[in-house]
């Protein structure tokens, strides 16, 4: 597709899609994406809703597996390796791209507790000032340090939406994924605590690639260094995001944007 | 300044049409809310009044019987009556086995002694004419108490040639006939005990020798028949706790992993949804199949002893499982996906997943069905008659391989016994006791499901 020899050679790329179809049972949801995902950058998913930007979201760490009607096919890598190899372990994927839901999620445990799980799980620390040296610089990475130092041990679920969130952004960056997934993250959040985690997704991006899906376009806007425009399980768009916006393409693209649909 | 509000009361209101309409409606509305208000209220109260009059009516026939008229007596251990050897201690050289073969000899020889003989020279000492009615002395004290005597000298042989001031239990009649449980103006031939016994019991009440004692018996005593008033609990209660510990120990394991697995890790197809069908019917079928079930696998072709509580276990266990696997399968139901895909996200299996962070919060829910369950399995009383656990035991299981009933068989046993004026409060004292065991049972559920529950 045109849209992948569009990128600058000089840039890495992190992940690729070639040809990714997703059925739930007889019903397909999308209909073959080719996608390359560069090292180190934003990109944003848009699109209206059940255009499949969550579901493809969902194929590049595999989440899709958890449903029991779901078939993937075509073929995703991850610094070229196929991650639906069948030698590939599923967990190990999961380590290396991160994901961050909709709902802020916090496990009904403490705070600490909610960030150490990840590095326990996959022994990353082996003493417990390793662990606690984890916890605070995930929560500091997160911009959630200062706020609940003091009340690590309190529960997760005790803390505002907006903190919720940052408390799971931080969970996920504690395991040091190379891919950060995230799926709608600020639907939930007011605009203030949304501010907070844009700012934060400006930050973690010179550590992390992000992939955003998002139905707010000047989120998209703001955040994001390229916009993919997703449209009944098609990839119709993919650019810069200055130039998706401004100067879009295709019809449809511009549709969307100006709000004739969504 | 105030300004005056002029207000207008809904009556003398000028309605419009569509107001005026929608006020018809209303009284409607409200006549219909009121109905069924009512209706709801009816229901409840009727249902409280039925409890209570039940409670009231077990409670009203149960207590007395947790008290039972006992006679006061100097017993005289007689030396020359208890002519027994020297209680054997053990000697050096000897073995283990020995030493409790020559023990248990010992003991049938002190169970020959004829111990009533110690008791008729004690009722001489407070019943005057006593010498001329011997017969009649015989029907004071009931019969299961010699053992009680017996056991006094086993435990301790250095009593013989004391004497002891005992509480030994009066005949099951005398204790109808003291509590005042049948009619008085019976003529002779209807009543069970001579005049000259109603009119000694009557006048050694009054003297305080015969007293109404709390009763131990119910409680410490296996089930007698031919000693109706010692007849106790002790039997059916450690076959239920035996048969408990039997369903605690395979019914909640079993039941919460085949849970875990059919509804976190089973494939959803055909085979599932037929075992997920049959589970729901088989927490439906009649517990007596259950029993029959029982009486043909368990017994017939495994060989299992009758009416042993491994049995009764086993087959309460199949009759538990559906409960525990319904009862934790909708626990883990309610559990919110977003908690498992925030642990699959992280990079855990989905036995992790399962294990760390599921589980965990299915505890209180698993717990609650567990104990429902097991409390349900309590009370069945209809698959054990068919193991044979309505048979008469007269001793305390001290395994479960051995004979033994069960506290709801027991008063089913004992609402069939031909002394009704006796039994019919000893049967309500029973139903006392495994009504404190459910209630305590229930109550620990509500307790564990408090202490365990997670506040989100």
């Amino acid at each position: 597709m045109s849209e992948v020899t569009m990128l600058n050679n000089a840039e890495k790329i992190k992940m690729t899609a070639r040809d990714v179809k997703v059925f739930y049972g007889d019903n397909q949801a999308i209909h073959g994406i080719d996608m390359d995902i560069v090292e180190n950058e934003v990109i944003a998913f848009i699109g209206p809703s059940g255009c499949g930007k969550s579901t493809f979201l969902r194929c590049l760490n595999r989440m899709n597996d958890t449903i029991d009607i779901c078939r993937v096919s075509g073929e995703i890598a991850l610094d070229g390796y196929n991650i639906y190899d069948p030698a590939l372990d599923v967990v190990q994927l999961r380590a290396q791209v991160g994901m961050v839901f909709q709902k802020p999620n916090p496990f009904p445990k403490s705070i600490y507790d909610n960030i150490a799980y990840g590095p326990k799980l996959h022994g990353l620390a082996s003493k417990k000032s390793d662990l606690d040296d984890i916890v605070e610089s995930s929560l500091r990475r997160a911009g959630l340090w200062e706020e609940v130092k003091d009340r690590l041990h309190q529960p997760g679920t005790g803390l505002s939406g907006g903190q919720q969130q940052r408390l799971c952004i931080a969970r996920t960056i504690a395991v040091s994924p190379e891919v950060i997934l995230m799926d709608e993250p600020c639907s939930a959040l007011d605009p203030i605590a949304t501010s907070i985690i844009e700012e934060l997704i400006d930050e973690l991006k010179q550590n992390f690639t992000i992939v955003i899906v998002t139905h707010n376009m000047q989120q998209a806007a703001r955040v994001s260094d390229r916009t993919a425009f997703f449209h009944l399980g098609n990839l119709i768009e993919i650019g810069g995001t200055n130039d998706v916006f401004t100067n879009p393409k295709q019809k449809k693209t511009e549709d969307y944007i100006t709000g004739r649909y969504g | 300044m105030t300004t005056e509000l002029n207000t207008v009361t809904s009556a003398n209101k000028a309605y419009s049409k569509v107001q005026q309409q929608v006020v018809r409606s209303l009284k409607k509305r409200h006549r219909q809310e009121k109905l069924f208000r009512t209706a709801g209220l009816l229901a409840v109260s009727a249902s409280i009044l039925l409890v209570i009059l039940l409670f009231v009516n077990i409670f009203a026939k149960g207590l007395p019987a947790f008290w039972q008229h006992s006679i006061t007596l100097d017993i005289y251990f007689d030396p020359a009556i208890v002519k027994i050897s020297e209680q054997p201690q053990p000697q050096a050289g000897e073995t283990e086995n020995e030493f409790r073969q020559r023990d248990l000899a010992w003991r049938s020889e002190v169970g020959l002694v004829n111990f009533n003989r110690l008791i008729f020279p004690a009722l001489q000492q407070v019943i005057p004419d006593a010498q001329q009615h011997r017969r009649e002395l015989q029907r004071i004290v009931t019969s299961g108490e010699r053992f009680a005597l017996r056991d006094l000298v086993i435990a301790d042989p250095s009593i013989i040639g004391q004497t002891k001031t005992l509480h030994l239990l009066t005949d099951a009649n005398i204790d109808v006939w003291l509590k005042g449980n049948i009619d008085r103006s019976l003529p002779d031939e209807q009543q069970q005990l001579s005049a000259k016994v109603r009119e000694w019991v009557d006048a050694l009440k009054q003297q305080g020798v015969i007293s109404n004692r709390f009763s131990f018996a119910l409680f410490m005593n296996p089930d007698s028949r031919s000693s109706l008033a010692s007849a106790g609990l002790a039997g059916a209660f450690m076959g239920s706790l035996y048969m408990m510990l039997v369903v605690i120990v395979l019914a909640i394991p079993m039941g919460v992993a085949a849970a875990i697995y059919l509804e976190e890790f089973a494939p959803k197809n055909r085979l599932t949804d037929l075992v997920e069908v049959n589970i729901n019917n088989l927490a439906a079928v009649p517990s007596i199949v259950f029993g029959l079930l029982g009486a043909s696998i368990f017994i017939g072709w495994f060989n299992l002893p009758m009416s042993a509580p491994v049995v009764g276990g086993l087959v309460l266990t199949l009759m538990t499982l559906p409960t525990v696997i319904i009862a934790t399968r909708s626990t883990l139901k309610a559990i919110p996906p977003s908690i498992r895909q925030a642990a699959l996200g992280l990079g855990a299996s989905k036995t992790q997943a399962v294990f760390h962070h599921v589980l965990p919060l299915a505890i209180p829910g698993i717990l609650t069905g567990s104990i429902i369950g097991v409390a349900q399995a309590l009370g069945e009383t209809a698959p054990l008659l068919l193991i044979g656990m309505k048979s008469f035991v007269a001793s305390v299981p001290g395994s479960a391989m051995d004979q033994a009933t069960a506290l709801p068989v027991q008063i089913y046993l004992w609402q069939g016994n031909e002394l009704r004026n006796f039994f019919e409060a000893r049967t309500s004292a029973a139903i006392i006791v495994l009504l404190v065991m459910m209630l305590s049972l229930n109550s620990l559920a509500i307790w564990l499901r408090k202490r365990y529950e997670v506040r989100w």
